[in-house]
């Protein structure tokens, strides 16, 4: 199938992916300060591929002279919310912060964890065991079983963990390679290596549209709803509850019948009681500028995945227009993967073979504007 | 909303995996609800519930939800054979739990109320593994939630066992799919084996398919034995009445 060259060469949307890291200013919850002056802020660049309590070394020596005492139980809240420990920092940025807050602004608590609303975290090797069974969810989902996952070599293990731990791509896609989740059906990928970016960009185009592989993907969709329309994403109401979000961990499957499969019809599959008769928003959608480093792999992304020919966008515009109708009760107003806001008509096995978490899932979040019934 | 025809629904053995659709579970799931209710009638009552529906959904079916059965009280039995958890246990059980209506160790704590833990468990489908989960939260008698130590102290002397040998594959703590709380869990990832052998070996086949509205009544019968909850006989043999 792939050949193991393939399997281990980074895409440049993957390296973007892997190098993105979002920039938070962490302060300490007032409640815990017992010094005067109460400390400065802790400015830290996190891994979006990362998790939050992985930052505690570094953060604990800006606040520990100044804790009450008692024995740390670490958790971060985003004005009000306790985030959950195993998502990914880059999910929680893209969830959360309808518009990119730079630096993110979160709390740090040292005491009184929140056991009601979050499962507990004994550090770094909570967040492992939640990856690696992340990771045989995922292997389950793909190949129908967790065989490679769980007859890993102990040596293996811990490499691809520190791999991620480290943010190390060429590390990771070679230990990950031995786990046989490729997902194949992606020709469209721009290796790193390839030549000319443009010639190769340009002879992807027909591919794009192709027929890809059958199979199950592993998806966790992140779903918020706002009442309000809203033209502008600073207007998005904060998440002051989990209640708020939908959570759906439900694999896509793909059904080889022939046609392209974009991920737009991967959120429709999700989200079937959207879509009665209507497509996804696409041109309407505003891009964000992305956080430092990001920028460009933003542009790249978008430009490369959605490599189509102007006849079809054309087309597809034409629909959107048909059979967008605001007397619908709902609209997806905004799709996020990685800190960018790919286009509806993009392959989904471009997404899932650039813009996937190591865990092998694609974390998605989308923002639904609900329309207030107007009798009930 | 079970009707008989889909209570006969079988998959086919030679090419099934052990696995079930969202649809197949809820079949399964009610019939199991049917028949515990039956034959379990002095216990709390299992019932399907409708996943709350998310915002932006208008009120629909009720296509999707869990099966719950709450307020389950248990103490905890000192007996080192009520981890055992063999059929023909189970069959003692059986006969005489007609009489008072409890399986072996879930019987109301009289003698040592302060002792007793209440338990509620939900049976959840997951898409990924395509398998029921079972999801599970207990508390004290004063409403303190337990924690993972208290449980392992409060369930059979085997299960406890193995889950401390492990630890991390047993029970884990995770959000609850539906309700967004932290839950204990058994974790469903060797599901699909083990239901596969049970089909296959022990309840034998005999039409050659495997009877989706079976397919809990087996599963609980193996999770249940974590609790040291058993499936009372009559609940086993009541499939060949139908």
């Amino acid at each position: 199938m792939e050949s193991k060259a393939a399997a281990t060469t980074a895409t440049e949307a993957q390296k973007y992916v892997w190098e993105g890291a979002i920039p938070l200013q962490i302060h300490l919850h007032h409640s815990e300060v017992t010094t005067l002056p109460p400390p400065p802020p802790a400015l830290i660049l996190a891994p979006r591929l990362g998790y939050l309590p992985l930052l505690v070394p570094q953060i604990k020596p800006f606040f520990s002279s100044t804790l009450p005492p008692g024995v740390d139980t670490v958790w971060f809240e985003y004005k009000g919310l306790p985030l959950k420990w195993y998502i990914p920092t880059g999910v929680l940025y893209d969830l959360l912060c309808a518009e990119p807050e730079r630096p993110w602004n979160l709390t740090v608590h040292f005491r009184g964890y929140p056991g009601n609303i979050l499962t507990p975290c004994e550090g770094e090797d909570s967040i492992k065991w939640s990856f690696i069974n992340s990771l045989k969810e995922a292997a389950y989902i793909i190949n129908g079983n967790c065989k490679s996952v769980m007859n890993m070599s102990q040596s293996d293990q811990s490499e691809l963990w520190q791999s991620v731990l480290n943010g190390n791509l060429e590390t990771y896609l070679w230990v990950s390679s031995k786990l046989k989740l490729g997902l194949g059906g992606d020709d469209f990928s721009i290796k790193l290596n390839s030549s000319s970016l443009k010639s190769r960009q340009s002879a992807n185009e027909a591919d794009a549209s192709g027929p890809i592989k059958a199979g199950r993907i592993p998806v966790r969709l992140y779903v918020r709803s706002t009442n309000e329309d809203f033209d502008d994403v600073e207007d998005v109401p904060l998440v002051d509850s989990w209640d708020k979000v939908s959570y759906i961990n439900r694999p896509v499957e793909i059904h080889d019948n022939g046609k392209a499969f974009t991920l737009g019809d991967a959120v429709k599959s999700l989200l079937p009681e959207l879509f009665p008769n209507k497509s996804l928003p696409s041109d309407n959608m505003c891009l964000p500028e992305g956080e430092d480093g990001e920028r460009s792999a933003l542009e790249d992304t978008s430009n490369t995945g959605s490599a189509r020919s102007p006849e079809e966008t054309g087309e597809t515009l034409r629909e959107h227009l048909e059979s967008c109708s605001l007397s619908d009760t709902a609209e997806v107003k905004l799709i996020r993967i990685q800190g960018i806001e790919p286009k509806p008509e993009i392959p989904f096995a471009w997404v899932v073979n650039n813009l996937m978490n190591p865990e092998h899932y694609i974390h998605i979040s989308v923002h639904v504007r609900v329309q207030e019934p107007i009798t009930e | 909303m079970t009707t008989s025809s889909k209570n006969q629904r079988k998959i086919y053995k030679s090419s099934w995996d052990g696995t079930l659709s969202r649809d197949e579970f809820q079949v399964a799931a009610t019939s199991f609800a049917e028949r515990w209710n039956k034959f379990n009638s002095a216990l709390p009552q299992f019932s399907w519930v409708a996943r709350p529906n998310p915002p932006y959904l208008p009120p629909t079916s009720q296509a999707e939800g869990y099966l719950a059965v709450e307020n389950v009280i248990m103490s905890r039995t000192d007996e080192e054979s009520c981890g055992g958890g063999d059929y023909e246990e189970g069959k003692e059980v059986t006969s005489c739990s007609d009489e008072d209506g409890f399986v072996d160790i879930a019987t109301l704590a009289q003698n040592h109320d302060h002792a007793s833990h209440h338990y509620d468990f939900h049976v959840v489908y997951s898409t990924s593994y395509r398998v029921p989960v079972l999801y599970f939260r207990a508390y004290h008698s004063d409403g303190q939630v337990l924690i993972l130590d208290d449980v392992e102290k409060s369930i059979p002397v085997n299960s406890a066992k193995l889950l401390m040998e492990s630890k991390w594959t047993f029970i884990t703590q995770e959000d609850h799919p539906y309700l967004n709380r932290p839950w204990y869990t058994l974790h469903p990832c060797g599901t699909s084996e083990w239901m596969k052998l049970l089909f296959n070996n022990e309840l034998g086949v005999a039409e050659g398919g495997v009877v989706v509205a079976k397919y809990l009544v087996s599963w609980f019968s193996v999770v249940g034995q974590v609790f040291g909850l058993k499936i009372p006989f009559g609940m086993l043999v009541s499939f060949g009445e139908l």
